[in-house]
């Protein structure tokens, strides 16, 4: 295989890399990130293909901060129609109860509560209100709505909200986004209700977030093929990542977690992923980003989306040091991006923590700078304040007290000392700085199932071979090449207080990129 | 006469004293307080009265859910089905009631009345049946004063609505049980239909309007832990018994219950010591470096160093930094009627119950 480029957006830069069909880096760009998004994407393309490479570029991967953005700001969400399958249960609370109200402004749209649902075994709790059904979805059309479906119990039985997608897509026209909330997350009702509705919320975002990339790579480098990062750091081809925009939230801690194993090749480890203004800290396993295990909180919105736990820490290279009133204080504040301008050791008048470690001797940077002169007082203090809040969060994040190998990824990395919280040695791999446009890269495709199943007289047997097989069929759906794919995640995990035997089936299947 | 209007911030102050007083347990509030917010944001606030208010004749009858959690957070109720169990409770008594109750002050059941009180213009009577969070049924103050379950009522969100009349505490549970199974695993129920003279005798008296408190305290405070510790130490007489990181954590699911078991390494001036909880659903027992610091019935409650919120056992984690705190259960608890029904033996625990304030003065 030849050619590929891996694109990352950062909320500071934007990072490109171009791979050789052997996974070495054949160039690297780091430029801002432009308001317009596709500006700052072209100037990296261009970055990695100056001069021109003889081979083709079979493939470019993009992973995007665009999806998060549009939440947390509120910015270019579609209204969204939402049709609960389950009346009269779950009436006592609606659609939207908690969430932030310029949120719910931006994205509230029509609401029906009809018959249908399942109960944890599995049953229907009541036949499908088809022409209920019809009726909200006739009204979303009219009204040019995303279409949410969620139906109660669906990560049981999901077939009422594929039925009632079907009449969607029948009434509404199959161009009307429709996202189904048992493709989406798990048990719990009012919390992948909120990711169903995201999900809808997103697809004009994501619909314009891919094709702009799709035409800037089609300038750049003629017929390639598209894929987008998934935040569980794998990849999805462009029809899938705009059907599923939810899986984009938070791939860019996952990208720079694949890239930071691929390049020191430990797979178990913590990853520490030092920016200009942040520092996220995450966990590997297994080569992959470590799950959250709760809700997740995204723009004040309750869900259970898949997400990589990652805590993020308001320290980077561009954190403001000061001295307040006889005590050292270090952030939250950032000069960000402008760090090679206002930072004290680039000629500038702000002492920052990058200041404070070179002043103590204990990096260097790539481009050799004069080492800035603090009081010696201050930059100590400082660094052991900063050191403080960086053990903190490794402790927070490490499984247990063994050893540990930390991966120190990101441009702000060299900060790092060579050892945290007693026992996790820092490495530092060559190409560090673009970490997260390398994870992009080197990803496979992927596709995931999660599922409740009521072990009755069907046997769990057949309920694994199911859940593998879609699990499977995804993946291929979402740009694998079928005859390459596996599972690589298994868990059978036992539902809690649920009479009978009901476990929840988890299955992921990777393969390589597809051929087409 | 104390009243006060339970409005959509006091609800979320009510849910958070109730995380307190859950003690690492009782279920998540937040289905429950969604649920009541909506209730109250279409009908306006509830009154919560006090116990005195009551008449000795009037009727007061307990609202709550009963389930698997798992259900609970995926089959939301109706909103319907409350008032069908309680209407059949007043029916099955007789009377109309003047005042809903709450069975606990800890987790999910400390909110779902406020929906029921705030669709039937009722008031909430403040106080409850453990003070905390319990597991089982029969660990209930009025079941330790002899007071009956029954006739108790459940319902579900199709319209059934079943009436018992049980011998116990223990079959109204047993009974009721098999029918929330029937009915897909989680029902509301209405029960304890009592008298109000046997509620001034027998409630666990002003639970709610301090958890009120405790959840106005912690909102205050911010996120900052000292200032939290400080409210709670000083509104419920308890004590920092500990402070530390989680270094272990066991946890199983069995029976269902949660057990297991939390080991926290000190910090600072406790460096070099280890503190393990245990816990059934709610914390159990605190034992540092072999000597037993509190235990059931006293409330033993976590909280995170950096949120300053209390902490459940299905969210505590290795690394996390947490304030072990006691703080003193009902007098109830601790007397030989309440040790009885909720006393360290209870729980398989083979140790005799000593208040923490008494095994902390002999430290």
């Amino acid at each position: 295989m030849s050619l590929r480029i891996g694109v990352d957006i950062g909320g500071t830069n934007t990072d490109a890399v171009l791979m050789d069909g052997a996974d070495r880096v054949v160039a690297r760009a780091k430029t801002p990130t432009t308001p317009d998004i596709v500006s700052g994407i072209r100037t990296a393309l261009a970055g990695v293909l100056t001069p021109a490479p003889v081979e083709p570029v079979v493939a470019a991967m993009l992973g995007t901060t665009q999806c998060t953005n549009a939440v947390v700001e509120r910015r270019g969400l579609r209204s969204v129609a939402i049709l609960r399958l389950g009346a009269p249960a779950t009436a006592a609370v609606p659609p939207f109860a908690d969430w932030p109200d310029d949120l719910r402004r931006a994205v509230s749209g029509h609401v029906a509560l009809v018959r249908g649902g399942h109960d944890f075994t599995g049953q229907e709790l009541g036949p499908l209100d088809e022409d209920g059904v019809r009726r909200a979805a006739a009204s979303a059309a009219e009204r040019n709505m995303a279409i949410a479906i969620v139906g109660v119990f669906s990560a049981v039985n999901a077939e009422h909200e594929q039925r009632a997608a079907e009449i969607c897509g029948q009434e509404a026209g199959a161009d009307q986004s429709i996202s189904i909330s048992s493709t989406i997350g798990s048990i719990g009702f009012l919390e992948r209700e909120n990711a169903t509705i995201l999900n809808a919320a997103l697809t004009e975002v994501a619909r314009l977030a891919t094709t702009s990339f799709a035409a800037a790579v089609r300038t750049a480098c003629g017929a390639t093929t598209c894929y987008f990062t998934q935040n569980d750091g794998t990849l999805m081809a462009l029809d899938y990542a705009r059907r599923y925009p939810s899986l984009m939230l938070a791939s860019g801690p996952a990208n720079s977690m694949r890239g930071g194993a691929y390049l020191s090749g430990v797979t178990n480890g913590l990853v520490v992923d030092v920016g200009g203004t942040t520092t996220d800290i995450g966990i590997l396993v297994n080569g992959f980003p470590r799950e959250a295990p709760f809700v997740v909180d995204i723009g004040g919105v309750r869900t259970n989306f898949r997400m990589p736990d990652v805590v993020s820490l308001p320290l980077g290279g561009g954190t403001v040091v000061r001295r307040e009133a006889g005590s050292v204080s270090v952030g939250p504040d950032s000069v960000g991006y402008r760090l090679t301008q206002e930072g004290l050791a680039f000629g500038g008048g702000q002492t920052t923590f990058t200041d404070v470690v070179l002043s103590l001797g204990r990096a260097e940077l790539d481009v050799p700078v004069p080492r800035p002169s603090l009081e010696p007082n201050l930059a100590e203090n400082a660094y052991r304040l900063a050191l403080e809040l960086l053990e903190r969060g490794v402790q927070r994040m490490r499984p247990s007290a063994d050893p540990l190998t930390g991966i120190g990824v990101g441009g702000g990395s060299v900060l790092l000392p060579d050892c945290l919280d007693g026992n996790v040695e820092v490495v530092r791999p060559d190409d560090y700085a673009v970490a997260n446009a390398i994870g992009a890269a080197i990803s496979e495709v992927s596709g995931s199932v999660d599922r409740i199943v009521a072990v009755g007289a069907r046997g769990v047997d057949a309920a694994r071979d199911e859940v593998r097989e879609e699990a499977i069929a995804r993946a291929v759906a979402a740009g694998a090449g079928s005859a390459a794919v596996r599972i690589v995640l298994w868990e059978e995990i036992p539902i809690a207080y649920l009479p009978g035997n009901a476990v929840r089936l988890r299955a992921k299947a990777v393969g390589p990129l597809g051929d087409s | 006469m104390t009243r006060r209007l339970i409005g959509l911030q006091e609800l979320e102050d009510i849910a958070m004293g109730a995380a307190v007083l859950g003690t690492g347990g009782g279920g998540d509030p937040y289905v429950g307080k969604l649920w009541a917010q909506e209730r109250i944001r279409a009908r306006g606030s509830v009154e919560l009265i006090d116990a005195d208010d009551l008449a000795d004749n009037d009727l007061v009858i307990a609202a709550a859910m009963m389930g698997a959690p798992s259900v609970i957070v995926e089959k939301i109720p109706s909103g319907e089905e409350l008032a069908a169990a309680f209407h059949a409770v007043e029916e099955a008594c007789g009377g109309q009631a003047t005042a809903v109750m709450c069975i606990e002050a800890g987790g999910i059941n400390s909110t779902i009345p406020f929906a029921l009180a705030a669709d039937l213009g009722l008031p909430v009577v403040d106080g409850d049946g453990m003070g905390r969070a319990f597991p089982e049924v029969q660990m209930v103050s009025f079941a330790a004063h002899g007071l009956s379950a029954t006739p108790m009522a459940i319902a579900d969100e199709h319209g059934n609505v079943t009436v018992l009349r049980s011998i116990s505490a223990e079959w109204a549970e047993r009974l009721g049980r098999a029918l929330v199974v029937a009915e897909g695993g989680a029902s509301v129920l209405a029960q304890y239909p009592l008298r109000g003279r046997d509620f001034k005798r027998a409630a666990i008296r002003g639970t709610l309007s301090l958890a009120l408190e405790i959840g106005a305290d912690l909102r205050r405070a911010g996120r900052q832990s000292r200032p939290v510790i400080e409210a709670l130490t000083n509104r419920l007489g308890g004590a920092v018994i500990f402070h530390g990181k989680v270094v272990r954590l066991e946890r199983e699911t069995a029976g269902g219950f949660v057990r297991g078991g939390v080991v926290v390494e000190g910090l600072e001036d406790l460096a070099g010591s280890r503190c393990e909880v245990k816990f059934q659903n709610e914390n159990l027992v605190a034992i540092a470096d072999g000597s037993i610091l509190a235990s059931v019935p006293d409330l033993i409650t976590l909280l995170e160093e950096e949120s300053a919120h209390p902490v459940t056992t299905e969210r505590l984690r290795f690394g996390m930094r947490v304030y072990v705190l006691a703080l003193p259960c009902a007098s109830l608890w601790r007397e030989e009627l309440g040790l009885a029904k909720a006393g360290p033996r209870c729980f398989g625990l083979d140790l005799d119950y000593i208040p923490f304030e008494q095994r902390l003065a002999a430290r």
